[in-house]
This record gives C-alpha cells, sequence and structure tokens, in this order.
C-alpha cells in the first residue's frame, strides 16, 4: 500500500508564500530525511554496491553472470513483465469510466462513492488477496454461482495461475488508478465541455475530443503507477499463482533463501530497482512533454 | 435546460452507471464477503455459512502463536505510530514554510518508500540489519515500518498545513511568544484532526506491512502478516478469515473517524482536489 507517485507533484508549492518562507526552516526536516536516507537510501545503495562483489570480496559481475545462467529467469521477467502489462490494460479499461462517472456526480455522491474505492485502498493487501482467493477458488463462490446458474458445468480454473492472479491485481492496483484520473477529471472546465455539446457535439464525441485528452496526465499517472507498482508485487502472485506464477520479487526471495552470499538477491532487486527508475524516468519525460504541449498549444 | 440535458444524458449513459456500479463492488465485495464466511462453522468457510459458529474467532484468540505475532505486530504499529508522526510533521512544517526549492528536495526523498519496490527495500534493509545484528527484533522491524509509515504522515499533514494560516504564530510571536510556544499553543490544537489522521494511517501500514516483515523478522519474532503470508502459501488456515475481519474492521473504523472528522481529502493519494 502506497502514496501515489503523483503525491509528489501535488505536493510541491505551487507558488510561494509571500511570508515566512526562509531555508532554515528546512533544518525540521532533517530527522525524517536522515531515516529515509539512513534506512532506505543507503541499505539500496549497498545492496546494488553489494552485487558487483562476488564472495571472495573482489569487484566482478559473477553475481549477474548467475542470474543469466539461471534457465528460469527469463520466464521470471516474462511473467512479470505480462501481468504488469494486463493488469495495466485491465485497469485502464474498467477503471476510466468509473473516474469520469464519479467526476460527473455531484461532490457529494461522489464522496460517498468514492468510499468504495477508498475502502479497499486503505484494506490489507494480503486481506484483500485472501478475500480474491476464498472468491475464485475451485470451490469458491464465483465457481459455485456459476455452475449453480448453468453457466458452466466444470469448475473454471480461476486460481492457482496466471488468470487468478491478473485477476486479483486488477482488483488490488484499480484504486491506485482511478484517484488520481478522477482528480484530473474534476479539475477540468466544465464550460468547455458544456460549450462543444452546445455546438452540437455528441456526448460521445465531447469525451474523446475535450474531456480524454483534458484528463491525459491523469491517464498517463495512474497507467504508469500500475504498471511500476505491479512490477514489485510478491504477496498475490505467492498466494494466487499457486507455486505456478513466479515474479520477480518471488524470485528474489527465493535466491536469498538459497544462496549463502546472497549476491544473486541483491543482483536481481538492483535489476527491478533499475527498471522501477527507468520507468519512472520515461514517465516524468512524458509528463514534461505533455505539459509542454498543452502550454504551447494554449498560447 | 441544463437539467434537460442531465436527464437525456442519464438515459443515454445507463451502461456507464452499469459499468460503474460493477466496479465498484468488484472493488469492495471481496472483502466484504469475508466477513460473513468468518462465522461459518465448516472448514470450507461457505457463503452464506449454513451454521454459524465463532470457532475460528475461539481459535484465533486461543493460539498462543497467532497472539504473540499479534503482540508483536502491535507494538511494532505503536512504536511506529510514536516515531513517525512527529517526525513526518516536523517534516511537513519545514516543507510547508521553506523554500519551495529545498521544499521540493526533501518531498521527494520522503515521498521515495512509495514508489519503490518493498521488496528491493526490504533485500537492502536485511543486508544492512542482519550487518547491524537487528534482524528478527523489534528494533530493525520498528525502523523498517518508519520509514513506510512516514510518506502518510507527511503527506496528510502537509495538505493540512498548506491551508493554515501562519500569521496566526507571527501574531503569537510579536506579542512575544517564543516560536516552539506558538506551534505547541497555537498551530497544533488546529491541526489535531490531521494528527489523528496521521498517526491512525502510520498505524495501519505499520500492521499491514508485509514485504519487510518478511525478510526483517522471521521465527518468534514473526508479525502477524508474516505468519498470516506464511499460512496462506502452505496449508491455509481459516482463521485467517477471522484475522481478515478483524483487520477490516480496523480499516473500516479508521476510515469512519477520518471522515467524521472532516478530513476527508488526507485518504486520497495525490492530495487534495485542488
Amino acid at each position: 500500500m502506497s502514496v501515489a507517485a503523483g503525491a509528489s507533484d501535488a505536493i510541491v508549492p505551487s507558488q510561494a508564500r509571500a511570508d515566512g518562507h526562509s531555508s532554515a526552516w528546512a533544518a525540521l526536516a532533517f530527522p525524517a530525511v536522515l531515516i529515509v536516507v539512513g534506512a532506505l537510501v543507503i541499505p539500496v545503495l549497498v545492496m546494488v554496491l553489494l552485487s558487483f562483489v562476488d564472495s571472495s570480496g573482489s569487484i566482478s559481475l559473477a553475481n549477474y553472470w548467475l542470474l543469466i545462467s539461471d534457465p528460469s529467469l527469463p520466464t521470471v521477467i516474462e511473467t512479470t513483465v505480462s501481468i504488469a502489462l494486463w493488469c495495466t490494460l485491465l485497469c485502464i479499461l474498467l477503471g476510466t469510466p468509473v473516474a469520469y462517472l464519479l467526476s460527473e456526480l455531484p461532490q457529494r455522491v461522489a464522496g460517498l462513492l468514492l468510499i468504495a474505492v477508498l475502502l479497499p485502498f486503505w484494506t490489507s493487501l494480503l486481506v484483500r488477496t485472501y478475500a480474491m482467493l476464498l472468491l475464485l477458488q475451485r470451490r469458491g463462490l464465483v465457481n459455485e454461482t456459476l455452475q449453480s446458474v448453468g453457466l458452466t458445468t466444470e469448475p473454471l480454473q480461476l486460481a492457482h495461475n496466471m488468470t487468478g492472479t491478473v485477476i486479483a491485481m486488477t482488483q488490488i492496483m484499480l484504486p491506485y488508478f482511478i484517484l488520481p484520473l478522477y482528480v484530473s477529471f474534476r479539475r477540468i472546465d466544465r464550460g468547455m465541455m458544456n460549450a462543444a455539446a452546445g455546438l452540437g457535439a455528441t456526448p460521445v464525441r465531447v469525451f474523446w475530443t475535450i474531456t480524454l485528452p483534458q484528463a491525459r496526465s491523469g491517464l498517463l499517472a495512474g497507467g504508469f503507477l500500475v504498471f511500476v507498482l505491479c512490477f514489485g508485487f510478491y504477496v498475490t502472485p505467492a498466494i494466487l499463482g499457486g507455486g505456478r506464477v513466479i515474479m520477480m520479487a518471488q524470485a528474489i526471495n527465493t535466491y536469498l533463501g538459497l544462496y549463502p552470499n546472497w549476491g544473486a538477491a541483491g543482483a536481481l532487486a538492483t535489476v527491478l530497482f533499475l527498471c522501477t527508475l527507468l520507468t519512472l524516468g520515461f514517465m516524468r519525460l512524458c509528463m514534461v512533454y505533455l505539459t509542454r504541449k498543452r502550454t504551447s498549444s494554449r498560447a | 435546460m441544463l437539467s434537460n440535458e442531465r436527464q437525456i444524458s442519464h438515459g443515454r449513459r445507463a451502461w456507464l452507471y452499469l459499468w460503474t456500479s460493477a466496479v465498484l463492488a468488484f472493488l469492495v465485495a471481496p472483502s466484504l464477503i469475508v466477513i460473513p464466511m468468518s462465522f461459518s462453522a465448516s472448514n470450507l468457510l461457505e457463503f452464506p455459512p449454513s451454521t454459524l459458529s465463532l470457532r475460528w474467532y475461539a481459535s484465533y484468540f486461543s493460539s498462543s502463536e497467532w497472539m504473540r505475532a499479534t503482540a508483536i505486530s502491535l507494538s511494532t504499529a505503536l512504536l511506529t505510530v510514536l516515531i513517525a508522526t512527529p517526525v513526518g510533521f516536523l517534516a511537513a512544517y519545514a516543507v510547508a514554510r521553506t523554500t519551495p526549492r529545498l521544499g521540493s528536495v526533501a518531498t521527494a526523498i520522503i515521498v521515495l518508500p512509495t514508489i519503490l519496490p518493498h521488496i528491493v527495500v526490504a533485500v537492502g534493509m536485511f543486508f544492512v540489519l542482519s550487518w547491524a545484528g537487528l534482524i528478527n527484533t523489534i528494533t530493525g522491524l520498528t525502523i523498517g515500518h518508519v520509514v513506510v509509515a512516514l510518506p502518510f504522515v507527511f503527506v496528510v499533514m502537509l495538505a493540512a498545513l498548506k491551508s493554515y494560516d501562519f500569521s496566526q504564530e507571527k501574531a503569537a510571536v510579536s506579542l512575544g511568544a517564543s516560536q516552539f510556544r506558538a506551534v505547541i499553543d497555537i498551530t497544533l490544537p488546529q491541526l489535531k484532526m490531521s494528527l489523528i489522521t496521521a498517526a491512525l494511517l502510520a498505524f495501519i501500514s505499520s500492521i499491514d506491512e508485509v514485504i519487510i516483515s518478511m525478510l526483517v523478522s522471521t521465527g518468534s519474532a514473526s508479525t502477524l502478516s508474516r505468519r498470516m503470508l506464511v499460512s496462506l502459501t502452505d496449508v491455509i488456515d481459516p482463521t485467517i478469515a477471522a484475522i481478515s475481519t478483524l483487520f477490516i474492521l480496523v480499516t473500516v473504523s479508521v476510515i469512519v473517524i477520518v471522515q467524521l472528522t472532516g478530513n476527508r481529502s488526507a485518504l486520497v493519494p495525490g492530495g487534495t482536489e485542488r
């Protein structure tokens, strides 16, 4: 569970307050910065450095050779990427209409309905994964219902495989997609949409030509966020994959238990770390490009 | 005229309403269905339960292993709240009052734990904590959880401070109060509700944390979430349905408290709706 990455954009003060701003106040942030640097930045850097050191203590790529020579690793990476892509696609398909409708509703109603998005967002990942397992397993509620209605005769294989993992991860990631997109739909000036409708545009056309282009930064932020966060999933594939779906985080944990020098675990974690950084950097670039395009088209 | 247009679009949008209801149900229903299932008497946890029983609750509260894990989770969460809340508040206060440039640097560092995969953070911590001899200790676990909880406190407090009028503090200082007194007597009482929200979210983020706990605490020092994970990947103990219900209960009460204190935007990641 985490705060949206987009938070960093929302947080930075957009305009400086005229009064009382001084760099001396920054000292108060020292304990927090110290904790994050000491307990996160330095350990991760140590991990990255150690991944280039072999068991005898000399600098080498031995750990990375170990990774490359592991025949199961290509499958792990392929699984990770395809699950992340599927979840992102499903979140966009399922979530966009929801975010749009919520933004159109009166604030009070939308606020109430948002609880339905926030409740799962704040519910333990383990609990939600367990709930999905209870629903999707062979004798779970979904299969029992489908059979009693007569839609299927045999129970569908919805858990202990890729399908179950993707369904559950989509369910878990949806709030991360809906919330930023909802916020950017809300920011759009109603006047423009009403004007387009008044000039005879159909609602579908208004949505595609006016609404969606203006919400693209939210769409992009939500989509990338889902993609990046999917990369690091451990709990859901471990429980709903039934041992058949191995993502990068699980492989890291397996290495950590198998090798005495933990080198391969550090190397794979470094790869995951770099993939995350690259994706986030790419997202930044896209956002900068979009805002530039928007301001230039307005000018 | 506007209402007329609205009515037309309501009819055309039937599919949109249906779609949204289906997705919202997909989001909420799974967790809610666990609640009645946890009262089922059978090992299979039927829905709806044919006979009601509290046996899974009894099995949870009578198991010394589950109770020990719960005690470890609760004490870690409490320590996390006690550290993360003041530290996060100070950082938010600093960012609200310092120059935008310094503020954005501090913000970028403090929200780092929310964008990096927990497994990466956990492996790094595992290396450093095992070197420091802090594996399987509440100290090591608390360090990990404070890092995870800090961004939540920070974001909530920063949102509150951004709409706070600092001239009140200035007035107090110009009347002779020390800056420290001004914060304690003027600012903090007005931010009480946000502080409660921040502390509650820090608490939840600590008890829900799985990955760092998984690597940093093992054996008798296992947290509740770690024990649940082990059981879920091995032989599933229906007791977990009862524990899950308790987790959901905690989450629902936190959300209700936050909504009642009028701090709704604190729950929305990405900040306020402005």
